[in-house]
């Protein structure tokens, strides 16, 4: 069994990567008084000019994986405060156009956490409906929105699922409907294609650290043509723009820069490494009874796979994967016991949605670890169930959904 | 979350694992818990005619604080009388095996688990061969 070089193995790539090499040496030639430490909002001296060119530099990265023009590029602590501001920054500055805004019930709880803030605030939300799949219905989005809707919040990648919003279609009827469309893409940045030229997003939330980067910081782009104002949420010496004050950590921004630069260069190969990993994972599960793949995996990420294993409970099975690094749709670990709210809006019965795990392939996975983790899945979930008052009755013909269960 | 050295025992070497005829008249079967609740436990004990639990095993659906709940009542009810098992107490359960106080609601399932068991027992002795289950009939 011990085929694979590292144990445990890394398979949550989606909640956050290692830094590339490439990516940590450039930090690290930023730190010290031989370094690259100057501030470069000192317009006086050669540090602040240095320091200053960096930060262009890895603006420059950014901005040409997204097809953006680099003013467009604001700097802030990572993707939550890249919602926060996106969408605190519109409803604050367009609130007298209107205080509707529309958003969707997967989306990440930077999102939903923003706009529940605001209705605190006196605004008002619509939290839109998805289909199995996991998409919108286009339909159902265009009859939700009013007159006095400003707002449209809709993420790229589900961060749970994997799977890829329509969100050109989406821009596209946002557009014509005179609404500003905000777009948290901190799960697609540097694996699938985002051209900004293109599609019609006016605020796009990145993070670095899904992406090889360093946690910490992150971006906000907001579109100049058409011109999308924001209101700063936070205030001081008027840097980007005013739009988030705060002396620029260089270190981390140089950091996201070639993280950025290395995922352009890699995306396409990236991709179908990733996606060859994620089929061969699959096809190692493939033979098991009761197995549930949450999310349409036509329109996805390649690199993460949602699967519920019926009749087996989330945390033990992780408890019993611990030679593996993955993360359950059970939220049993937290404080609360409710399964995903992600799960379940996809329409994933509790009992499913408490028996998922999300593996989420990256950079560094080689196939002896897939191989391992097919091994350990099968031979853990088996177990697990042999132990399963649920899996015998299954086995014995039982209808579960029929059984009268004492709720607790 | 880190889990009591008690909690990793039981979970990766559980006792008693298995199921009893669940329409033998020495039997009780307690199922309790919910699959939409992230838990289900099946206890069954074996009693002898003098009242006493020779045997019992377990199944459950659930995290490892849960299985390890399960288990260690096996281990405790065995060889006591349905009185002593039916005073045994959640608190005890948790005490034992550390739970922290988020998996404390595993503990009280054990104990509806031995309570329930009991009470299917006892409806067997009182009334016909096919006394309904009190929990998780399948209807």
């Amino acid at each position: 069994m011990n085929n694979s070089e590292r144990v445990p193995v890394y398979l949550d790539y989606a909640a956050t990567t290692p830094a590339d090499p490439r990516v940590a040496e450039k930090m690290m030639a930023c730190l010290t008084m031989d370094g690259d430490f100057g501030n470069p909002a000192s317009r006086s001296h050669v540090f602040g000019w240095k320091a200053d060119d960096s930060v262009k530099e890895a603006r420059g990265h950014v901005a040409a994986l997204i097809n953006a023009d680099p003013r467009e590029i604001v700097w802030t602590s990572g993707a939550t405060e890249s919602d926060n501001l996106a969408i605190k920054g519109v409803a604050h500055f367009y609130k007298k156009k209107g205080k509707h805004i529309i958003t969707c019930k997967t989306e990440h709880k930077a999102v939903l956490d923003t706009c529940r803030q605001l209705e605190r605030e006196g605004y008002e939300v619509t939290y839109l409906e998805v289909e199995n799949s996991g998409f919108i219905d286009m339909k159902v989005l265009e009859d939700a929105i009013r007159d006095d809707t400003i707002l449209i919040s809709i993420m790229h990648v589900n961060n749970e699922t994997g799977v890829i919003q329509d969100i050109a279609a989406i821009g596209e009827l946002a557009r014509s409907k005179g609404v500003i469309f905000h777009c948290d893409a901190a799960q697609s940045a540097g694996k699938v294609e985002i051209d900004l030229e293109k599609m019609k997003v006016d605020l796009m939330s990145f993070s670095a650290h899904k992406i090889y980067g360093p946690k910490g910081i992150g971006a906000l782009y907001v579109r100049r043509k058409p011109r999308i104002r924001i209101e700063a949420q936070m205030h001081g010496g008027g840097h980007e723009r005013g739009m988030r004050s705060g002396t620029l950590a260089v270190h981390q921004i140089v950091g996201m820069g070639e993280a950025f630069r290395v995922a352009k260069e890699e995306l396409a190969v990236e991709s179908e490494r990733l996606l060859a990993l994620r089929e061969r994972l699959l096809a190692g599960f493939s033979d098991m009874e009761e197995i549930y793949i949450n999310g349409d995996l036509s329109h996805h990420v390649p690199g993460l796979l949602n699967i519920s294993f019926n009749f087996v409970e989330g945390e033990s099975l992780i408890m019993a994967l611990k030679d593996i690094a993955v993360s359950s749709g059970s939220a049993c670990t937290s404080a609360s016991l409710e399964p995903s709210y992600v799960l379940r809006a996809l329409g994933r019965e509790d009992e499913l949605a408490h028996s998922s795990i999300r593996f989420s392939l990256g950079r560094f996975t080689t196939e002896a670890d897939v191989d391992y983790t097919i091994e350990l899945v099968r031979k853990k979930v088996d177990k697990l169930r042999e132990l399963s008052p649920l899996w015998e009755m299954y086995k014995d013909g039982v209808d579960l959904s029929k059984v009268q269960w004492a709720a607790h | 979350m880190a889990y009591s050295d008690k909690v990793m025992d039981h979970y990766e070497n559980p006792r008693n694992v298995g199921s009893f005829d669940k329409d033998d008249n020495a039997v009780g079967t307690g199922m309790v818990g919910a699959p939409a609740c992230g838990d289900v436990m099946k206890l069954q004990i074996k009693v002898s005619d003098e009242g006493v639990i020779e045997d019992a095993k377990f199944k459950t659906y659930g995290c490892g604080s849960a299985i390890a709940s399960s288990s260690l009542l096996t281990e405790w009810v065995k060889g006591k009388t349905l009185q002593q098992a039916s005073e045994i107490k959640n608190t005890e359960l948790a005490e034992e095996l550390a739970l922290p106080p988020v998996k404390i609601h595993c503990s009280v399932l054990a104990e509806d688990a031995i309570k329930a068991a009991i009470e299917d027992y006892n409806s067997k002795g009182a009334t016909a061969v096919d006394a309904p289950e009190k929990v998780a009939d399948a209807s």
